[in-house]
C-alpha cells in the first residue's frame, strides 16, 4: 500500500504538459485548419510535428503557443484549461509555462544579446533578484557567454538562434516550442542547433519541434504527421 | 540547473490524478509510443478503481461506469473525466495562484515598464529630436508668451512705484502746437490755488512752482565786481509757495523751508538747493549767510535735499512766491504739484481744475497717475490671447506629432510586439509601454521648451533691461503639459499597438 501510495505520488506529478482534446479550429471561409486533434504531451517530451505546408503545423503552434484559440475542444496546458481563459490570463500562461524558438529568431536589433535574454524573464514573472544570473547562466549553456554585450547584429545565425534559445529557456517554462528553428540556417549550425535540443531535452525540458526538414524531425523521440488538419503519429 | 522544473508543492493535486491517469491510460490516438516517463497502462488502471471507491467520488464512479457501457468507452471516459475533475476541484475560472509560477509582483513591474520604454524612446535619437520639436515649440512659446507678458506686467508696476502713484501735476493748459513755438498759457494759476485744492478729497500736499526771470542777474555769495573775472553760470531761480518741500518730497538738510508768512511778507529769504549751496559755498545757516541775487542780498534759511519729483530744483535758488512777485514781477505760478492719497488721480483730475477754475475748468492740464489704465490691460490681454492661441495651436500640432510619429512607430515595431506579447505580455503591458513612452517624450519637449522659454525671456529681459519676472510654478506646470499632451498623444497608438494580433506581427520578423 506504502509502494502504490508513493507511485501515485509520481504518477500524479507527472501530469501532461499538453493536453488536447478533440480541438478543432475553422478559419472563416470555412476552411478546417485542424480537425479532432487530440494530443498529449507529458513532461520530458521531445516531439516533432511535420507536416507539408498549408497542412495546419502553423495553426497548431499558435494554439499550443496560446497565441491563437480553437473554435471547439479543449487544451490543457500544465493541467490548466486555456480555451476560456481571459486574454491577459493566457498572456500570463504563456509567459510562465511557454519559451518560443522561431525561425527567424526575433531578436531585437538594438539591444544587447543579454537585454534580449533578459527580455524573457520581464514577463515571466522571475524574481527581479535573480533575472541577471539566470540570463547568463542560460547564456553559458548555449554556449554563448563570452557574447553577452554583443548586438545580434554582430552575431552569425546560428549565434542567434542559440541567444534565441537562451531567452525561451531562461524563464524555465514547462514547454519549448520551436517554429522551424533550423530554417534559417545552414546543415552545420542546424546541427549545433539540434545537438542542443538534445541536450535540453536530457535536462529534462519538454520539446515540441515543428519542421519540415525530416532530419530535424528525426532527431525526436515522439514523431507526429500532420497533414489536412488531421494528426497521425508516427511509430 | 536552471533547466531542471522545479515543482511547487501542491502544483498537481491528488485530486486531477484520475483525470491524468485516464488520460495516460487512454493515451493519445495511437498508444503505441509511450512517454518516456509514463507508467503503463495497466498501473493506472490500477488506480482508478481505488480513486472511484473514495467516497466523494460516487458520481464519478457513476459516470464512469455509464462511459464504460458505451462502445467508444476510452473516447467518452476520458471526456467525461475531464470535465469532472473541474466541477470536483469547483473551479470554473483559473486561479491565480495556479496561473503564476514565479514572483508574480516582479512580472512587468513599474521599474521594468520605464526601463523598456527608455529603450524604446532611446532607440531612434534622430527620430526622437523630430518627435519633440512640435512640443519644444508649443511649451517654448507659452512659456515665452506668459514669461514675457508677467515681465512686462512687472516694469510697469516698477515705472507705478510710490512716488509717481501719489504724485499729479496742474498746469495751464495751452494755445497752439509747442512745436511751432508759439504756445501760450490759456489761463494761470490761482495765487490761492494750494488752498482751493487742499480742500478735496485725496489731496494731501499742495506747492505752487514759478520760474523767476532775473535778467542779468548773477547768484553770488559775496558780491564781487570783477570786470575781468570769468562769468560763472548762477543758479537758477525759481519761486515756490511754502507747501512745495511737501508736494515734491524735498527733505531739510539744514535751517527750514519758507513758509507762506514768509511770501505774504515777501521776506528776502532764499531756500537753496543742495548742490545751489555747494556752488555757493555754503553748507551751514545758523550763521544766517546771504546770498546776492544782483545787488539785493537774501537770507539763507535752508538748504533742501532729495526733490524727487523736481530734482532740478536741487541746482536752484528758492525764493517763496510772494518774494518773487515783489522783487522780479512775477505774474504767476507755472505748475502746481500735488501729493495725493494712492488711487485718487481719476478723481483728482476731474475735481482739481473745477476747484480751480469753476467756469474753464478745460484750461487747466492735470496729470495724475491714471487708473492702471484699463484700455492698457485690454490690449495687453488681447496680445496674451493671440500668444496662447498661437502656442495652442503649437502644442495641438506638437501632440499631432507625436501621435503620428508614434503610430509609426508601433507600425514598424509590430514584430518587436509580438514578440512581446508571445514572451507573455499582455495588451495592457503593450499599451502602458507606448503610452509610457509617448509621456516621456512629451515631458521631454515639455521640459525643453520651457527651458528654452525661460532662456528666451531672461535673454529679451537683458536686452531690454528690464528685470525678468517669471513664475517658476508655470515653467514647471509648462513641462508637466507636455507630459499631458503626451499622454493625449500616446492613447491612441497604444491602443492600436496593444490590439496587433501576435499571429500577424510575428510573421514578419523584426
Amino acid at each position: 500500500m506504502t509502494a502504490v501510495d508513493e507511485q501515485t505520488v509520481e504518477v500524479a506529478v507527472r501530469q501532461p504538459v499538453v493536453e488536447l482534446v478533440d480541438l478543432t479550429r475553422t478559419f472563416p471561409g470555412p476552411v478546417n485548419a485542424l480537425t479532432d486533434v487530440n494530443l498529449t504531451v507529458r513532461s520530458g517530451d521531445y516531439l516533432s510535428i511535420i507536416g507539408p505546408s498549408g497542412s495546419g503545423k502553423s495553426t497548431l503552434l499558435h494554439i499550443l503557443g496560446l497565441l491563437d484559440r480553437p473554435t471547439s475542444g479543449e487544451y490543457r496546458l500544465d493541467g490548466l484549461p486555456t480555451g476560456t481563459a481571459s486574454e491577459s490570463d493566457r498572456a500570463a500562461l504563456r509567459g510562465g509555462r511557454i519559451g518560443f524558438v522561431f525561425q527567424s529568431f526575433h531578436l531585437l536589433p538594438h539591444r544587447t544579446v543579454l537585454d534580449n535574454v533578459l527580455l524573457a524573464t520581464l514577463y515571466s514573472g522571475v524574481p527581479r533578484g535573480e533575472r541577471e544570473q539566470r540570463a547568463r547562466t542560460a547564456l553559458e549553456r548555449v554556449g554563448l557567454d563570452h557574447r553577452v554585450d554583443f548586438t545580434p547584429s554582430t552575431l552569425s545565425g546560428g549565434e542567434r538562434q542559440r541567444v534565441a534559445i537562451a531567452r525561451s529557456v531562461v524563464a524555465d517554462p514547462k514547454l519549448l516550442l520551436a517554429d522551424e528553428p533550423t530554417g534559417n540556417l545552414d546543415t552545420k549550425n542546424s546541427a549545433g542547433i539540434m545537438d542542443l535540443f538534445d541536450e535540453l531535452h536530457a535536462d529534462g525540458l519538454t520539446l515540441v519541434v515543428i519542421t519540415h526538414d525530416l532530419a530535424v524531425s528525426a532527431r525526436a523521440e515522439r514523431r507526429v504527421r500532420i497533414s489536412d488538419g488531421r494528426l497521425q503519429e508516427l511509430a | 540547473m536552471i533547466f531542471r522544473r522545479p515543482r511547487r508543492e501542491g502544483a498537481a493535486p491528488l485530486t486531477t490524478r484520475p483525470v491524468d491517469s485516464a488520460g495516460g491510460g487512454a493515451s493519445v490516438v495511437t498508444d503505441d509510443a509511450p512517454a518516456p516517463h509514463e507508467t503503463s497502462a495497466p498501473q493506472s488502471d490500477d488506480h482508478q478503481p481505488d480513486s472511484l471507491s473514495d467516497p466523494e467520488t460516487d458520481g464519478l464512479a457513476d459516470l464512469l461506469d455509464g462511459a464504460a457501457a458505451e462502445p467508444t468507452w476510452s473516447d467518452r471516459l476520458r471526456r467525461a473525466a475531464g470535465r469532472l475533475a473541474f466541477w470536483r476541484s469547483g473551479r470554473t475560472r483559473l486561479d491565480r495562484s495556479d496561473i503564476h509560477l514565479g514572483a508574480r509582483r516582479d512580472r512587468f513591474s513599474l521599474r521594468d515598464l520605464f526601463a523598456e520604454a527608455a529603450h524604446g524612446i532611446g532607440a531612434k535619437p534622430g527620430r526622437l529630436v523630430l518627435t519633440i520639436l512640435g512640443t519644444v515649440l508649443g511649451i517654448g512659446s507659452v512659456v515665452v508668451t506668459v514669461g514675457l507678458a508677467q515681465t512686462a506686467a512687472g516694469q510697469i508696476s516698477a515705472q507705478f512705484d510710490a512716488v509717481s502713484a501719489t504724485q499729479a501735476l496742474v498746469q495751464p493748459g495751452t494755445t497752439g502746437s509747442s512745436w511751432s513755438g508759439n504756445a501760450r498759457p490759456k489761463t494761470s494759476l490761482p495765487w490761492d490755488a494750494p488752498e482751493r485744492v487742499l480742500r478735496l478729497n485725496g489731496v494731501e500736499g499742495a506747492g505752487m512752482l514759478g520760474t523767476v526771470d532775473i535778467k542779468d542777474a548773477a547768484v553770488t555769495a559775496v558780491p564781487v565786481n570783477d570786470p575781468s573775472a570769468p562769468k560763472v553760470v548762477s543758479p537758477s531761480v525759481v519761486a515756490a509757495s511754502g507747501g512745495l518741500l511737501d508736494a515734491v518730497r524735498g527733505e531739510v538738510v539744514t535751517g527750514r523751508f519758507f513758509d507762506d508768512g514768509h511770501s505774504e511778507r515777501a521776506d528776502r529769504v532764499v531756500v537753496l538747493g543742495q548742490r545751489a549751496a555747494d556752488q555757493l559755498g555754503l553748507s551751514r545757516v545758523e550763521s544766517q549767510p546771504s546770498i546776492f541775487i544782483g545787488d539785493d542780498s537774501y537770507t539763507v534759511v535752508g538748504i533742501v535735499d532729495a526733490m524727487q519729483r523736481r530734482p532740478d530744483l536741487l541746482d536752484s535758488v528758492i525764493l517763496p512766491l510772494g518774494t518773487a512777485r515783489a522783487d522780479f514781477g512775477l505774474t504767476s505760478a507755472e505748475e502746481m504739484h500735488l501729493r495725493i492719497a494712492t488711487g485718487s488721480g481719476p478723481l483728482i483730475s476731474q475735481q482739481v481744475p473745477i476747484a480751480l477754475d469753476p467756469n474753464t475748468p478745460e484750461n487747466f492740464e492735470v496729470k495724475a497717475p491714471a487708473q492702471a489704465s484699463e484700455l492698457r490691460q485690454a490690449v495687453q490681454a488681447d496680445i496674451n490671447a493671440i500668444f496662447l492661441a498661437l502656442g495652442g495651436v503649437a502644442l495641438l500640432v506638437g501632440g499631432l506629432g507625436i501621435a503620428n510619429v508614434t503610430l509609426l512607430s508601433v507600425m514598424e515595431r509590430r514584430g518587436e510586439i509580438g514578440l512581446r506579447r508571445a514572451l507573455g505580455a499582455s495588451k495592457k503591458n503593450i499599451a502602458g509601454q507606448f503610452v509610457v513612452e509617448s509621456v516621456v517624450i512629451g515631458m521631454l519637449g515639455g521640459l525643453i521648451g520651457a527651458a528654452i522659454g525661460v532662456f528666451v525671456v531672461v535673454g529679451v529681459s537683458i536686452l531690454k533691461d528690464w528685470t525678468a519676472i517669471l513664475d517658476v510654478r508655470m515653467a514647471l506646470g509648462a513641462a508637466a503639459m507636455g507630459g499631458v499632451i503626451g499622454l493625449v498623444a500616446g492613447l491612441y497608438p497604444a491602443m492600436k499597438a496593444s490590439a496587433i494580433e501576435p499571429i500577424t506581427a510575428l510573421r514578419g520578423g523584426i
